[in-house]
């Protein structure tokens, strides 16, 4: 079947086609124009598509059907846990009593919603070891940085806030480590890895002085190992008046296994879309709740949620909170998701969680370790790093691989991250996935690896198979079209 | 311009040609251009601006990665490559000549001692 190009729904556009009806007008009629200032009102129309209402299914149809998610295929995407999220939190967080309330109504008449935030606060009190939790952060680096903003209000309070400036980032962390420390305003000091792809001790101690404020880690790190000197580590940050950051973005690895709170960091945000169940491939929203050990109570935003007595209330009653960091109280329906997840899955069923996302890590690393270059040759937690640089040595690169994929109906992995690792191939497979499917992947994976040798055309010019072929990043970045014209 | 074989290097892949007295033109190598890719942007510094040795004042961002370029003297910034705010691809196509980033009066005597010259800087690169 020769594949029609979609076209664009403002190339469909013919003018007076219409998509829908209104009823007659039946209210006095108002003239907007009159009222709003010069400046303000539209001299030109706007040029919007006119289509019909079939053309309009047709088309969303057909973008709809381009589309490729995790219930369409595999998506070892790694660093992101695209794993399967249970149907089931959907249809929970569409209850009437959680989609038919309002955050501005008075607590007393949404105790049930209250409930579930202040039990999904102690939950995750559990999950990571923490003593206090805030749900407000709308995702993972809002988390970074209002946790950051946390650490700033400590040092603040004792008398160290113009001392304390500088936060050390591991080479390997998530990009928007530095960034959130740089909006929170602190300078970002890089921290070299050792040989064994974790923090370097010795560059560590180093590096820390009367002005750190504190180190943001991910444990397991960006290259799917655990931080094994992390009670060292803990120890020396603390030693030199630090604080210690936990960026919870892969704590698909660690549940019921261990908690950021016994590896002694102070500070610690999850990534609740991706490692309890939102579906979160789309770009939101998300929710990304810091937690606190006790002596930084005092500085979680407001208001808080509380139990007092049988009720449910929010308290604002905390003087050195750093404020409110979103509005209302987070993105809702992801906490409502997330609560339902913990609670149909249960400890043991979170623990089978990161029990199998390791399993299938180490599988498929170890599967793959004749055909690619492994630079870490330890066990992996629930992701690993491959390196492409055999294959670049053939003239093929890890971009080349990546597109190669796509013809096997696989998401490509992430590529190129973290920066340490030469065309670097960075695979998560998560926990929901079953062993057939690592199969098929590892198979396909070692077909390419066959082909570099043998047909690297095959590689060069892919993908051959998707709706388009390899677009140009390059034009598009440097003369980037962001708006529709004819 | 000057060739490569004119130039020093740094360990971070920057080059300076000295064309002046205390006076040096700066940008990155061949070497650095072709581990970035295709540049697509280049945030380049002010003009009259101070630089410090070692401190960042310039980032390129291609399509894989951004990265940040440092300073390998102390100084002030008197002329900056305008070029290349439209025409980033010219730090791939010309890295020693059009891809230039900045000319620098330094505020020390320089002491080109502490760079490598082009052939050491080949070999340097040769093992990594």
């Amino acid at each position: 079947m020769i594949e029609k190009k979609e076209m664009l729904i403002f190339e469909q556009s013919k003018p007076g086609r219409i998509a829908y009806s209104l009823p007659d007008n039946d209210v006095e009629t108002y003239d907007l124009a009159a009222e709003l200032p010069e400046h303000l009102s539209r001299k030109v129309a706007a040029e919007l598509p006119e289509v019909s209402e079939l053309q309009l299914m047709r088309h969303y149809t057909a973008l709809a059907n381009k589309n490729f998610g995790i219930e369409t295929g595999f998506y070892p995407l790694g660093s992101c846990t695209m794993k399967y999220n249970p149907k089931i939190n959907e249809d929970v967080a569409r209850y009437d009593g959680f989609t038919a309330i309002h955050p501005l109504q008075a607590p007393e008449t949404v105790q049930g919603a209250l409930q579930l935030l202040y039990e999904l606060q102690e939950d995750l009190k559990q999950v990571t070891g923490m003593d206090e939790i805030c749900l407000q952060p709308a995702a993972g680096a809002q988390g970074e940085w209002a946790g950051l903003l946390v650490f700033k209000a400590y040092h603040a309070a004792n008398g160290e806030g113009a001392q304390r400036r500088t936060i050390l980032v591991p080479d390997s962390a998530h990009g928007t480590n530095p960034a959130s420390a740089a909006v929170a305003g602190y300078d970002v000091v890089e921290i070299k890895s050792n040989e064994n792809g974790t923090v370097g001790v010795e560059a560590l101690k180093s590096a820390l002085g009367p002005d750190t404020a504190g180190l943001m880690l991910t444990n397991p790190n960006t290259l799917g190992l655990f931080e094994i000197d992390i009670v060292e580590i803990a120890e020396i940050v603390h030693e030199a008046g630090g604080l210690l950051y936990y960026d919870g973005a892969n704590a698909n690895a660690i549940l019921g296994k261990s908690t950021p709170g016994e590896m002694g960091f102070d500070v610690v945000h999850l990534n609740l879309h991706k490692s309890f169940s939102t579906p979160h491939g789309g770009g939101g929203p998300g929710s990304g709740p810091i937690g606190v050990k006790s002596f930084l109570t005092p500085f979680l935003p407001n208001p808080r949620i509380e139990k007092k007595e049988a009720q449910f209330v929010l308290n604002n009653d905390y003087p050195q909170s750093i404020g409110r960091v979103k509005g209302y109280f987070g993105n809702f329906g992801v906490n409502v998701r997330a609560y339902a997840y913990i609670r149909s899955m249960g400890a043991q069923g979170l623990q089978k969680v990161s029990e199998y996302a390791v399993l299938h890590a180490n599988y498929l690393k170890a599967r793959l370790a004749d055909a690619y270059d492994t630079p870490f040759k330890q066990h992996c937690k629930h992701e690993f790093v491959l390196s492409g640089l055999r294959q670049k040595k053939q003239g093929v690169r890890t971009l080349d691989i990546a597109k190669r994929l796509l013809d096997y109906g696989f998401y490509a992995p992430t590529v190129y991250f973290p920066l340490i690792v030469e065309e670097c191939i960075m695979i998560e497979p998560t926990d929901t996935e079953a062993k057939e499917t690592l199969d098929e992947f590892a198979d396909a994976m070692i077909a390419i690896a066959k082909e570099v040798e043998e047909q690297p055309d095959l590689l060069h010019n892919a993908p051959t198979t998707q709706s388009v072929r390899r677009l140009d990043e390059v034009i598009a970045a440097r003369k980037p079209k962001v708006v529709y014209q004819k | 311009m000057a060739g490569k074989e004119t130039l020093y290097f740094t360990k971070e892949h920057e080059w300076i040609e000295v064309v002046g007295e205390d006076y040096v033109r700066i940008g990155i190598s061949d070497y650095a251009v072709e581990q970035l890719g295709d540049v697509v942007f280049v945030e380049l510094p002010e003009l009259n601006g101070q630089m410090t040795v070692e401190e960042a004042f310039s980032t390129v961002e291609s399509v894989k990665s951004s990265s940040e370029i440092y300073a390998p003297v102390q100084g002030t910034i008197t002329k900056v490559n305008d070029l290349l705010e439209d025409e980033p691809e010219k730090l791939n196509d010309s890295p020693f000549n059009e891809g230039w980033i900045v000319e620098v009066q330094a505020s020390e005597k320089l002491n080109t001692g502490e760079w490598m010259d082009a052939k050491a800087y080949d070999q340097y690169v040769s093992e990594l």
